[in-house]
């Protein structure tokens, strides 16, 4: 432990650091408040740098990453303007929990607070969009805060941190601590188990429930593969129905027989009535983001509601719960799981009958319908038809933010957790391509789809040089329909369709574009070549866009309106142009 | 009626708050470390809390603790989540709010006692007068010359403020207050 074998420069420490917190992997991009670090990546052969081409996507990159391995995603990035480029991933980081361990490189020490060049205050301008960040201004503290950065974003709740090391620290030798012998912070300590009392009462909150909903969260999937397992094996035991926010999709199989699709503004018919009607909801990992509520007032207004989180403040904020757990959800789950099981022996799925006979009801609604047609791509066909084309293979789905995400929540079936990457609580128009390509990196012989829209697409097109670079043979599937689609929609709700800057009119060429990189490109516009264009794509183990032109003026339904309740879902056979124009009241037009 | 001032729409719902403010008196209990301050600080101003007074000082020196003593106002629902939000914070121990827990025990309130220092300048009769005024307020004088006198005075927020504006016709010249160091009564600890 002692002598001379521990001592390093502050370079060497991050990547030893790296190593032992079990790295193979980092996206980044040099800069001269990193160059100490990125001389240590040049001379060791155990972590690939992917290069990318703006920090963004190195964030992005590495969000995908994590979210499909459930390992941790770091990225590495220099002072300054590569700092602040990294604060669009962090923030996304944060709101969908995701973890991540952003390496700054920061100013020599001496010149911190200087306006040196490069320089930007890293910490201050990251604190609000990371679970934790520092700056370390000695090298004998940078392992320590190395291990204990990996520590803070993979535990609890995840989400990402920033360590901001000064170009002087990465010079200086200090001593290295493993991660075995370096003290952790005791103020942090997450609660994993969730208390037994609570669980008991909530177990026989649903024993007594008679109209039942699980609906679950993100949380699932974060917790790891064994509580996907255990919230399928609750579902099995209970026979309750389930729906899922945008965030948790996979944790359930979409082809299960309690599977009601997603809820929330863009949801089904079935699970958002559900919601609206039930008696008893148990909540699992999700948060109630005003998305999936509406109107709280009138949110599931009859029910005993239990909620499953392992962030405190999640609780008792957007809606008052009756029994909050506390608590990690797969320890949580197995905890509920042997509890219903003890409790529940005598259990008679049969009081639920008139509750699946209102859902069989709801459910013939069929309320993802849309006219069809021989003549354009609808956007849902071209979904469906990459579905069916894709799901049988292994497949990673990725998206942009947009109708394009929405249709393929609704259109894509998702039959297992970590494979389903989007931005969901930031909404981060240009996530989808860069987290593709770090899904990629993770999965070389997997087949890995960013669905796409035209205009989102746009905003991190650079990195088709990064998957070019390192033939990741990433799909990019652009719904092409000319508009920002869900701006326009919008713009038709609540603007007298006044379609303000929503309308591209110099449109890239995609199949040039992709060529220009060195990628593939393909073009479709007709209903009837869309599964050969489709196939040709996944044939091709190069980097595609694939330039899938659609109707342009299709919406996305059914959807909740600004200001309206669960119950009141505007549906795409009511969805006339007249409806639409007036589906917001004046009351819901002052909302703000 | 001022509809044509109104936003003509928006993606967003919003309640109307029924709930009534109330003004509590939290304890932060944090790691000695830079910058802790500010995170505590950010949280409220990033999240549109208030801050009506902010005391803090390490308390454990060997523990590298400090006590960071705040008091908010908010509705019930919003100080619930001010507290869950702070704990949240890595460098944060625990926190407790104190108006809870005095209404728990029994209490009225936590003792909450402020220092202030006043300045008040003038000469003639008006000294005797406003000697007399600190004296009925247990003030001390700290500092003095025959134009001024500097007075220490120590309680609750509302007496400080009676004082200072009983002072405020004799020549208050400067205020200096430290904000709000509170605990609950009875032999528990924090």
């Amino acid at each position: 432990m002692s002598g001379t074998e521990n001592q390093m420069t502050g370079a060497e420490i991050v990547l030893q650091a790296l190593k032992d917190n079990g790295v193979e992997h980092i996206f980044g991009y040099p800069g001269g408040a990193v160059l100490p670090i990125y001389d240590e990546i040049f001379q060791q052969d155990d972590i690939e740098h992917i290069l990318v081409r703006h920090e963004q996507g190195a964030g992005h990159m590495a969000e995908g990453y994590a979210r499909s391995t459930g390992k941790v995603g770091v990225m590495l990035v220099t002072s300054g303007p590569g700092a602040t480029n990294a604060v669009t991933p962090l923030q996304d980081a944060l709101m969908d929990s995701i973890p991540l361990v952003c390496l700054t490189g920061q100013v020599p020490t001496t010149l911190i607070g200087s306006d040196a060049f490069q320089e930007c205050d890293t910490v201050g301008i990251t604190r609000p969009c990371t679970k934790h960040n520092w700056l370390v201004k000695d090298v004998n503290d940078l392992a320590r805060i190395i291990h204990e950065a990996f520590r803070i974003a993979q535990s609890g709740r995840p989400g990402p941190v920033v360590v901001d090391i000064p170009k002087d620290v990465q010079f200086a030798t200090g001593t290295y601590t493993p991660p075995s012998a370096a003290p952790i912070q005791k103020s942090y300590q997450p609660k994993l188990t969730g208390d037994a009392n609570q669980i008991a009462a909530a177990v026989s909150l649903m024993r007594s429930a008679r109209r039942p909903v699980i609906y679950s969260g993100g949380g699932v999937v974060n917790s790891g593969p064994e509580a996907s397992r255990l919230l399928r094996e609750l579902v099995e035991i209970t026979g309750f129905p389930i729906t899922s926010t945008l965030m948790g999709l996979g944790a359930y199989p979409a082809s299960g027989k309690n599977w009601l699709g997603m809820l929330g503004m863009h949801g089904s018919y079935e699970a958002n009535m559900a919601m609206h009607d039930c008696d008893v909801m148990v909540c699992i990992g999700a948060r109630f983001d005003d998305r999936i509520t509406g109107r709280l007032n009138a949110f599931s207004p009859n029910s005993k509601k239990i909620h499953i989180d392992i962030d405190p403040s999640s609780i008792n904020k957007n809606v008052r719960v009756d029994v909050p757990i506390l608590g990690d959800v797969g320890a949580i789950l197995e905890d509920m799981v042997r509890q219903w099981r003890a409790a529940a022996k005598d259990y008679d799925k049969a009081v639920q009958a008139d509750w699946w006979t209102s859902i069989a009801r709801w459910r013939a609604r069929n309320s993802f319908a849309y006219k069809a047609s021989d003549d354009v791509i609808m956007p849902q066909y071209a979904i469906q038809r990459l579905y069916e084309l894709t799901k049988d293979r292994d497949t990673y789905i990725t998206t942009e933010v947009g109708q394009h995400q929405m249709w393929a929540a609704q259109f894509y079936g998702f039959e297992q957790p970590n494979r389903w990457m989007t931005s969901g609580g930031l909404g981060t128009m240009g996530y989808g391509f860069p987290a593709a390509i770090g899904v990629q990196v993770a999965h070389r012989d997997s087949l890995v789809i960013d669905i796409a829209g035209d205009a989102s697409i746009q905003m991190c097109i650079q990195e088709m040089s990064c998957a070019v670079q390192y033939n990741l043979p990433v799909k990019i599937f652009i719904l092409n329909n000319q508009y920002m689609g869900m701006v326009r929609q919008w713009q038709q709700l609540l603007h007298g369709n006044r379609l303000s800057n929503s309308y591209t009119e110099a449109m890239p060429d995609f199949v040039k574009l992709a060529e220009a990189y060195g990628g593939v490109g393909i073009a479709c516009d007709k209903p009837g070549d869309l599964d050969g264009a489709i196939q040709e794509m996944i044939d091709v183990k190069r980097p595609v866009i694939f330039d899938c032109r659609v109707a342009n003026l299709a919406n996305c339904f059914p959807m909740i309106p600004s200001g309206k309740a669960h119950n009141e879902m505007l549906l795409p056979d009511e969805a006339t142009d007249e409806a639409v124009a007036n589906a917001i009241d004046a009351k819901g037009r002052q909302l703000v | 009626m001022n509809a044509h001032l109104q936003p003509t729409g928006s993606a967003y719902f919003i309640a109307k708050e029924t709930q009534v403010a109330e003004s509590h008196t939290l304890s932060v209990l944090v790691d000695n470390e830079p910058g802790v301050l500010a995170r505590v600080i950010g949280l409220f101003s990033g999240r549109g809390y208030n801050i009506e007074s902010l005391t803090v000082s390490e308390t454990e020196h060997e523990a590298h603790l400090s006590r960071i003593t705040i008091v908010t106002r908010g509705t019930p629902s919003v100080l619930e989540q001010i507290k869950s939000q702070l704990e949240r914070i890595v460098p944060v121990h625990r926190v407790v709010d104190l108006t809870v827990r005095a209404k728990v025990l029994g209490q009225e309130r936590p003792i909450e006692r402020e220092v202030a220092l006043v300045k008040v300048t003038g000469s003639g009769e008006m000294r005797a007068e406003t000697l007399r005024l600190a004296d009925a307020f247990h003030a001390k004088v700290v500092d003095a010359t025959t134009d001024h006198f500097i007075f220490e005075i120590t309680g609750k927020s509302s007496k400080v403020d009676q004082f200072v504006a009983i002072m405020k016709p004799l020549g208050l010249s400067e205020v200096c207050r430290t904000g709000i160091a509170a605990m609950n009564r009875g032999p528990q600890g924090m």
